[in-house]
Formats: structure tokens, sequence, C-alpha cells
């Protein structure tokens, strides 16, 4: 862990330690649905063991965070959600992940699944063509609409992603050419296009200047209106600020998984408490 | 030793290394100058409108004209272009897509590799067996056969190397929107990596232009226009080769402007791929 965010964490946990646990937000969203359920599930790269009998449920309508040190496996249960670790032989995972009602990991139709769970990743993903462009190619793969609707599409898609106003003059323009927080906002837009149910975050910020974290986290609480959400963060604070709910992975572990104010401020497992005090990670 | 003797030696092998190395500089440069140079004075000397508008005289006039050697190595090279373009960009997307580091992948990388060095007369002698010996005769399409195999490894190579530049992050990207893979590749890998790949194809082409040796049992010559693929077709390393070694003076000076024409063009294509290369988009 670096000196910057171990600096960050402290200023973040000073005020929610002082919170009375009863107060933690979103103690009700407890009641809201289950979206994913993973069940005892293992992953493997070849021989390594990377997730070990992981369950976890993912309540929708809420954003879920993923913390750990690196390679505690919180990319990985990530990436098992919309089955990316197909793309890679060897990698593969067991048990059960129940995605509406049916085991994803069985599941036949990848496309479907993947047009259900968009993904946005660490590193900036523009596609090498215009902005217009990289909207619309997610959206052609399902549907062929003219260009009149099409038009709205990618405006309604840039318009969740809370970059309209700053593209829509140069949507014609590569999507390279736009700066690092609205190409980050720009493959939200992309994953938002295709109409998904759930958003996976790969450490969508660890490449964004403080400015363009604080745009990112601040649309975190517009979208999760409508989808559920699930971060993978390096950064504590950042969980602990936009997510409803906070899993702790270690060695592939699930140690501990609870409504993120209680998580913060009463650990109950030693080895969390360890972890996001920083003496540790 | 002190700690300035220390560094008074690494300023002399500094020092000497430099002049080393920018001599070798200037050798390398010398002489392509004066390739080039001579290429120049002798090549404008025997220029000549007639050039391309007349086709190779017979031995005994004084008449100028290369028009069906121009067309001729055009047809040539384009046909190549058509056979090898496709299966050298396949092949390495297959290698960067699906064989990554694969043992069979890097069987094919290793064997490409060879290829790439094989002497052009053995590529030449081969065409000669599977091709002209089969038909009976000589043909362009069998020089545009071994011209092609000329050109394969180069493109298969550079087309490996700059689809491996285009970050997992961005392929991973199009995965999670659903596309299959042949739409990653179509429309996202081979995209972010096409200046690469054009410059990769525009390498090979000009690798070929001036190969005489594979021309020599493929393509052989002509003395007349033809634009039968089946027959023996002029060209202008063939004919920059029997000019040059006529005793007419006229045949002489044609060869010196064939193959200035030829460096001409090789170099626009050098200058046009490496403009393209200035475009070439590493990830971050």
């Amino acid at each position: 862990m670096t000196h910057e965010r171990e600096q960050g964490f402290r200023m973040a946990t000073v005020p929610i330690s002082i919170k009375p646990p009863e107060t933690a937000p979103s103690s009700s969203a407890a009641q809201l649905p289950v979206k994913i359920a993973a069940r005892d599930l293992n992953f493997y790269y070849g021989k390594f063991h990377a997730l070990k009998n992981v369950s976890v449920d993912i309540r929708q309508n809420c954003v879920t965070a993923f913390i750990g040190p690196s390679g505690c496996g919180k990319s990985t249960l990530l990436r098992v959600f919309n089955r990316m670790y197909d793309l890679y032989p060897g990698q593969r995972a067991e048990g059960e992940v129940i995605l509406d009602g049916e085991n994803i990991l069985n599941s036949r139709n990848i496309a479907q699944l993947r047009a259900k769970i968009g993904m946005v990743f660490q590193k900036l993903t523009p596609f090498p063509m215009s902005v217009y462009e990289n909207i619309a190619f997610g959206i052609r793969l399902y549907e062929k609409l003219r260009r009149p609707e099409m038009n709205e599409r990618v405006q309604q898609a840039l318009t969740k992603a809370g970059l309209w106003d700053e593209v829509k003059d140069k949507l014609h323009q590569s999507g390279i050419g736009l700066s690092g927080g609205q190409q980050q906002r720009l493959c939200i837009a992309r994953a938002l296009a295709v109409n998904p149910e759930v958003l996976l975050l790969d450490e969508p910020c660890s490449a964004l200047d403080p400015i363009s974290t604080a745009k990112i986290e601040e649309l975190l609480f517009e979208l999760k209106k409508a989808w559920t959400i699930v971060i993978v963060t390096h950064n504590m604070q950042q969980a602990a600020r936009v997510s409803d709910f906070t899993a702790f992975l270690l060695d592939g572990q699930l140690i501990e998984y609870r409504n993120t104010g209680t998580l913060f401020t009463t650990p109950s497992d030693p080895r969390t408490e360890a972890y996001i005090t920083g003496r540790f990670g | 030793m002190s700690v300035y003797s220390v560094h008074a030696k690494r300023r002399v092998i500094d020092v000497a290394s430099k002049i080393l190395m920018g001599a070798a500089t200037l050798v390398g440069v010398f002489f392509l100058f004066w390739i080039l140079w001579t290429t120049l004075k002798f090549g404008l000397a025997g220029m000549h409108w007639s050039l391309f508008t007349q086709d190779t005289p017979p031995p005994g006039t004084d008449a100028f004209g290369l028009r069906n050697a121009f067309v001729g190595s055009l047809i040539l090279l384009g046909l190549s272009m058509l056979m090898g373009v496709p299966i050298g960009l396949m092949a390495g997307t297959w290698l960067a897509e699906y064989g990554f580091r694969s043992r069979t992948a890097n069987l094919v990388r290793f064997i490409n590799d060879i290829m790439l060095s094989a002497p052009s007369i053995e590529i030449g002698l081969f065409a000669y067996a599977i091709v002209v010996a089969p038909m009976g005769h000589f043909s362009a399409f069998a020089g545009s056969v071994a011209l092609a195999i000329l050109m394969i490894p180069i493109i298969v190579r550079t087309t490996d190397e700059m689809l491996s530049l285009v970050g997992s992050d961005m392929r991973e990207a199009a995965v999670a929107l659903g596309a299959p893979a042949w739409v990653v590749i179509t429309k996202v890998t081979w995209k972010a990596a096409r200046a690469g790949i054009l410059t990769g194809i525009l390498i090979g082409l000009a690798r070929i232009t001036g190969e005489t040796a594979p021309l020599l049992f493929t393509a052989l010559n002509n003395q007349f226009f033809s634009t039968n693929l089946f027959r023996p077709m002029a060209n202008i390393p063939m004919v920059i080769f029997e000019f040059a070694l006529s005793p007419y003076a006229n045949w002489q000076q044609m060869a010196w402007a064939a193959a200035f024409i030829a460096v001409a063009f090789v170099l626009v294509l050098s200058l046009v791929a490496r403009s393209f290369l200035g475009k070439v988009q590493v990830p971050k």
C-alpha cells in the first residue's frame, strides 16, 4: 500500500468511525432483492487456486465494493460475473453463480450474458474510432437501428454517463483524443448503451486524477438507481464513499461481507480490522 | 584505483565509443549516398518520355522504351499482393489473436523467421518446381507466386507484432460488450493496429520490388508487351539485369533509368510506410 493511499484512508475513517453503527448508510438496503448470488465459487488459474469457496449476494440497485490487498482475488471474482475468464485457456470456475435463476457458469449464450452485464476496466479502453462509433459499436451488436434512432441512443448513453454536454460537439472526433476522465466516462457510456442490468467496474478510477474520480463517484450514485453496480477498488476511502456493501477478500477467501458502514466501523474479523487500519496490504 | 581514475577511464571509453559509432555511421551513409548519387546521375541521363510510351526496343536500334516492363512489374507486384497480403494478414492475426505463446504458435513464428531470411533464389526454384515445371512454361503467375512467398513472412511478422501491441484490455472491453471474436478482430484490434499492419505490407512490397532472382526461373522476361498471366512477362528487375549486361549503349542507359525509377519507387514506399508508422498508437 502506498503512503498516499494510507493517508487518504485515515482522513476518511476518522469521521466514519465516530458514527454509531445503526446510522451507517444503507442499512435498509439489506431488504433489496439479490441480483447475483455466488455459491461455493472456486476459481483456478491453471493449478493456482485463486478463489476458495466464495459465497456472496450482490443486491439489486446497490453499489457493492470488493476490497483487499493485491492478488486477493477481488478482480478474479468480478471477472467471473461476465465470464471474462473464458478468453483464457487454463482458467476455470467451479460452483454456482446465479443470475436471474440461471447458473451463469453453465450458460451457453455468453453474448447474451455479457449484454446483461457491462464492464469497465482500469485501463482506459476507448476503441480506435470516433466518440459516436464507440457507443454505436455495442448497440450494433444487438440491434439494427436507423440513423435518427441511433443518434438518440448515443445521446441517451452519453447523457447517462454525464458526458453529453462535454462531447456533443466532438461526436465525430476520435475517442482517444478525450481527457482521461472523459475516456473513462465514454467507456461507461459504451457499457450502458447496450442496456445491461449490472455494471462491473474494475478499479475504474486508478488511472484518473482526483477531479475525474469525483465525477465518476458522483455518477455511481445516479447509476445505482437503475443499475446494480459492483466495483473493485484498491482505495478503501473510495469503497467507503461510494458503496452500500463491502466485501473484504484475502488470499482468495471472502473474509467479511457487510454493509459498508459496519464493515469500516466495527469489523468482526481481526484480519479485516488489520487491513482497514492499514496494518498490511 | 582511485575514484578519479575510474571516472577518467569511463570518459575515455565514452569518447572512444562515440567516435567509433560515428565512423561506422559515416561509412554506411557514405556508401548509401554514393549508390543513390550514381543511380541518379546515370538514371537521369537515360530518362526519356518514350520510356513510358514504347516497349523495350530490339537490339541494334537506338530507341528507348520500358513500357512493357513497367506494366509487367506492376502486374507482378499487384498479383503477389493479392496472394500474399490475405495469407500474411490471416497468419499474423492467428498468431496474435489465437496462437498467443502456445507451442504451435512459437513453432510457426520460428519457421516464419527462417522464411524471412531464406535466399530469394531458392524461393524462385521452389516456384519453378511447383508452378513452372507442371505448367511446362514460364509465366507471370509463377513469378507472382515466388514474390508472394517472399512477402508473406514480412507481413506475418509485422501483423503479429503490431496486434500483440494492442493491449488485452482493448480486446476484453470489446468482448465484455458481447462482441464475437471476429467482430473484436475486424472492428477493434485490426483498427487499432492498422497503421502498423499497413506499414508491414508496404515494407513487404518494397522488399519484392527489386527482387530478380525469383523471377529468373518464373516470370522470366518478355521482349514484347503482354498482360497474359500465363505467359512470360517483362519486368523491371529482369530488364535491368539483361540490359546492364548488354553491349548496347542505349540498353545500358535504359538499365540505369529503370534502376533509378525502381529506387525512387522503393524510396516513396518507405516514406509512406514511415509516415504510417508515425501514427501507430502504442497503448499506454
